[in-house]
């Protein structure tokens, strides 16, 4: 009987706030070490949080946004343990009751949509950063991240490959994103995930897990998953037994190695935060909260499917961020007549350009207006498709006007018959035994012929006259 | 004037007949002259107390006075305050010094109070003698062989030697009321997230408030009306917090239609027979006010001791764990490494006593031993407010003895912690239920102070008041001075 991996995670997701959860310090990234500071989130004595309530109300949207239930009464913890970049010996989370229970993602899989639970989200705070390398004998700490907010994203152990597991932390990266409720930059560390991965026969139990720690990279947890379901069934092939244990992903070495087992695992003495009163919202303001949604990937996916007649995915590539897709529609709006056609120029022409210059759309040189009155030019056989490809270069690197290019390059396409039967008669003339041969029955010729004209014309002979011409004059 | 009440003093720097600097300097001088018998104060600063008073005197020539102008008040060592030293008498903040002043003290500064300086107390607030101080014990100015009472001992000690007309302590299982009605004053301990905790050093965050020690009902009631207010620094302070007339309040002379509960398990075999006497004959005074004493029973106040010492512990023990030696206060020399940083320099900067309690409260959370321990503890604090809740269906306020012996001699308890927390016994449910309670003067046992308590429903300060206040009107126990330290030095 064949292996089959299960995979739970857990995101944490930095909230982006001003100010952090439970003082007023700036969130500000990349500041000087420690300048973000103030004696609640130094853990000086006497001092005391207060929660920063942005923070609720964005993460109540994310649990909206994954179907979720909202407890209209959560409370805060406090998890327990020495380390010196956190300030106060425990850090503040919610364990007993988070804010949110229960939601689920929908990913695509090759045999169609699955369902993936989400058991709870809760809110937490951010420890600081240690320092180590280049010093010697002692250790720096900021202190500049202590009190971030964080959103702890648990999932139920729903996934059976890693392949799963990246379809769904894409998916919650871009519902995420959507949402606004993070940078979820995964190289600063705003998206981070730890994974715990077992291994059993299909039908069996649970097999032991492990969990691997604080991963930022898609390409990482997906090679640290593989590596460790690996890992495990080696061990259990081999008659031996898998240990419990955090691990940590090497993604130098490409190989994983043990942090701490579970006999050496935290006793976080989790208990109540009496500092902080239960965390009470009504519904008329989770209500608010949800009249206040943003439309999500799969909404506008289907949207862009149903209602612009993309194929699945093309919907995918335009949906995959809100400004990308808000560009598409911009871009329909002003060239209604042709939605896919849009989409092909968008996501072929425009977003590889865009690529090569290391840009996204929200840096585009080039407006959806402008891209439009491309398109219309095309429509109206001012210019032919291959022709719109060169003007697009040119917009993209003058920012000049579509039409002021066409008039300077003298692009103009020529639907003129006489133009094009001179052309056409000059080609004819200059390659007599092609136009024999082609007589002669080698119909494969007419390609090379229309190729010959469009050279001829610079490209501007409309290529549909070409063809009717050459016909009938070919005879 | 050094025994004079806060309102007294008032009058006459109203009045014009003395300045804050006369007053001020009265005060120095008795401290200056009887600290060294008390241990009252740990940290003085006369310059700093000078030109606060200069200031106040100035303020006053151009303003109104505020409502504490120049009024000399001391305050416990859990206090952050920005001028001078914080140590919560404890080695484990040497060196610390404040950047930043507790709500509370910048309500008192905004009044125009003078600060007078820092009171010794239990380290960390962890003591029912005042023994338990890194800065050594204090002697009660009743009998210097005796034990001022704990954790606010040095401000009991200091109010009752008359080295300041009043002082600040914090109440966490009777922390005011005690040494308050061992040393002969009255202590009022607010309903819970009436007083900001703001800046004032945690030692158990679900029980811990501020209040006043002082001579009478009336300057507590001052006091607290300037102490109390919603802050929003403070996520337990209460908004919106049913408020009153403070010192309307106090001007109740009789008890007529008050119906006083007397609950049976706060006379109990094995407490002092003179205390119990004189709480009996306190009774008796308000019952000729014009009250009705009503038998009752708070049948769970049994459990109420230990339930506390598994809940404060636990919020101790993870509120103690900021002292890590790596931001401020003591770090051991040399450490090794990291751990060897964190237990040297925590078994160097804690007593035995905080050891205790953080080690109890790490047991009582850890895993496997929570449910036993302060999930039952929480459920026994539930029942304990219910009986509360119950008894308060029939009964306005509830009157008990402070504590059930009068003050004891130094030493004597301090190797049977057990017994020592038995000191606390009548206290530690006000706490445990969030209520507020008021300790004050109502007799001698073995001619030491006698503490009457009253307990009232929360956020009903004013009958506590009311009550106090009337039995206060037709007795003179809070006359009466510690003749040691009475008529020498200090008169102006």
């Amino acid at each position: 009987m064949s292996w089959e991996m299960v995979i739970g995670l857990e995101v944490h997701c930095q909230i982006n706030t001003k100010t952090k959860a439970f003082c007023g310090c700036s969130t500000e990234f990349g500041a000087e070490p420690n300048s973000q500071t103030c004696p609640v989130c130094l853990g000086m004595p006497g001092q005391l949080p207060v929660l920063n309530d942005v923070a609720a109300k964005k993460t109540i949207l994310t649990g909206l946004a994954i179907n979720a239930d909202i407890n209209l009464e959560s409370k805060f913890d406090r998890k327990n343990y020495f380390y010196p970049d956190l300030p106060k010996g425990y850090q503040i989370s919610q364990f007993a009751v988070p804010i949110v229970e229960g939601g689920y993602i929908d990913i695509p899989t090759p045999n169609g949509e699955k369902r993936l639970g989400v058991t709870r989200i809760h809110m937490e705070e951010d420890a600081g950063k240690s320092m180590h390398e280049g010093l010697d004998a002692v250790s720096h700490i900021d202190l500049n991240r202590s009190g971030i907010p964080l959103m702890e994203i648990v999932s139920e152990p729903d996934m059976r490959s890693a392949d799963e597991a990246i379809a769904y932390l894409k998916q919650l990266h871009q519902i995420i994103k959507f949402l606004g409720v993070s940078g979820a930059d995964m190289e600063k560390g705003q998206f981070r995930c730890d994974a715990n991965v077992s291994v059993r026969r299909k039908g069996e139990p649970f097999g032991t897990r492990t969990e691997m720690k604080n991963m930022n990279s898609f390409r990482f947890i997906k090679q640290a998953i593989e590596f460790e379901a690996l890992r495990q069934i080696e061990i259990l092939e081999d008659g031996g037994e898998v240990k419990q244990e955090s691990r940590l992903w090497d993604s130098v070495k490409n190989e994983s190695r043990s942090m701490r087992s579970k006999e050496e695992a935290h006793d976080y003495r989790y208990f109540p935060e009496p500092d902080l009163p239960p965390l009470r919202v009504t519904q008329e303001e989770v209500d608010a909260i949800q009249a206040g949604m943003p439309e999500l990937p799969n909404q506008l996916r289907k949207r862009f499917e149903t209602e612009f007649g993309l194929s699945a995915y093309d919907a995918d590539v335009l949906t995959q961020t809100q400004s990308l897709a808000q560009w598409y529609e911009a871009l329909v709006a002003a060239h209604p007549a042709n939605p896919k056609q849009c989409a092909n120029w968008l996501a072929n022409e425009l977003l590889g350009r865009l690529k090569e210059l290391n840009k996204d759309i929200t840096e585009s040189p080039i407006s959806a207006k402008g891209l439009a009155s491309l398109l219309d030019r095309i429509a109206d056989n001012t210019i032919s498709g291959k022709i719109a490809k060169d003007v697009l270069d040119a917009m993209m690197e003058s920012g000049k006007d579509v039409d002021v290019i066409i008039e300077e390059k003298g692009l103009k396409q020529v639907s003129d018959t006489g133009a094009i039967d001179a052309m056409i008669q000059e080609v004819l003339d200059a390659n007599p035994g092609q136009v024999e041969a082609y007589k002669g029955g080698q119909d494969r010729l007419f390609g090379f012929f229309v190729g010959q004209v469009m050279k001829a014309s610079k490209g501007k002979a409309n290529p549909a006259m070409v063809n009717q011409r050459l016909k009938e004059l070919l005879g | 004037m050094p025994f004079s009440t806060l309102t007294d003093i008032q009058a006459k720097l109203n009045a014009g007949e003395i300045t804050a600097v006369q007053v001020a300097q009265t005060y120095l001088d008795r401290i200056a002259k009887y600290n060294d018998d008390l241990n009252a104060f740990v940290h003085i600063d006369p310059e700093n107390v000078l030109a606060q008073a200069e200031a106040s005197d100035a303020y006053r020539a151009e303003h109104e006075p505020r409502p504490l102008e120049g009024l000399p008040i001391a305050v416990k060592d859990i206090f952050c305050t920005q001028n001078g030293p914080t140590r919560c008498c404890s080695n484990i903040l040497e060196g610390f010094e404040a950047p930043y002043d507790a709500h509370v003290i910048t309500r008192l500064k905004e009044a125009g109070a003078v600060l007078v300086g820092k009171t010794n107390m239990d380290e960390f607030a962890m003591g029912s003698s005042n023994e338990t101080s890194a800065f050594g014990g204090v002697q009660n100015p009743w009998n210097t062989d005796c034990i001022p009472g704990g954790s606010s001992g040095g401000s009991a000690a200091a109010v009752a030697a008359a080295l300041t007309p009043a002082a600040l302590g914090t109440d966490t299982g009777g922390s005011i009321r005690q040494p308050a009605s061992l040393t002969g004053l009255v202590g009022l301990k607010p309903t819970y997230g009436r007083v900001s905790r703001r800046g004032i050093i945690a030692f158990a965050s679900s029980l811990d408030q501020a209040g006043p020690m002082t001579r009478t009902v009336k300057d507590a009631a001052l006091l607290t009306s300037i102490m109390s207010g919603h802050d929003a620094g403070d996520a337990t302070s209460v908004a919106d917090a049913p408020s009153f007339d403070w010192l309307e309040a106090c001007e109740s002379k009789d008890m007529k239609g008050l119906k006083i509960g007397k609950p049976k398990e706060y006379f109990i075999d094995g407490m002092d027979e003179e205390v119990r006497a004189q709480v009996e004959a306190a009774l008796a005074q308000c019952e000729e006010l014009g009250a009705e004493i009503v038998d009752i029973s708070l049948p769970h106040t049994e459990y109420a001791v230990a339930a506390y010492y598994v809940i404060a512990p636990s919020e101790a023990s993870t509120n103690l764990s900021r002292y890590d030696a790596v931001r401020f206060g003591h770090r051991c020399d040399n450490p090794e490494d990291l751990e060897d940083m964190y237990a040297r320099s925590r078994d160097e900067g804690f007593g035995a006593e905080v050891k205790r309690r953080i080690l109890t409260g790490t047991f009582a959370l850890s895993s496997g031993y929570y449910d036993a321990y302060y999930l039952k503890a929480q459920q026994v604090r539930t029942l304990i407010s219910q009986d509360f809740k119950a008894a308060f269906e029939q009964v306005d306020v509830i009157a008990t003895p402070t504590s059930p012996i009068p003050a004891f001699k130094s030493g004597e308890k301090t190797d049977d912690p057990l017994t020592m927390y038995l000191s606390d016994i009548f206290t530690i449910a006000v706490n445990l239920a969030g209520l507020p309670g008021l300790s004050q003067p109502c007799g001698f046992a073995q001619d030491l102070p006698v503490g009457l308590q009253w307990i009232a429903p929360a956020w009903q300060e004013d009958k506590i008041l009311a009550a106090a206040s009337a039995y206060e009107s037709a007795t003179d126990w809070h006359t009466k001075t510690a003749s040691a330290f009475a008529g020498k030095g200090g008169e102006s």
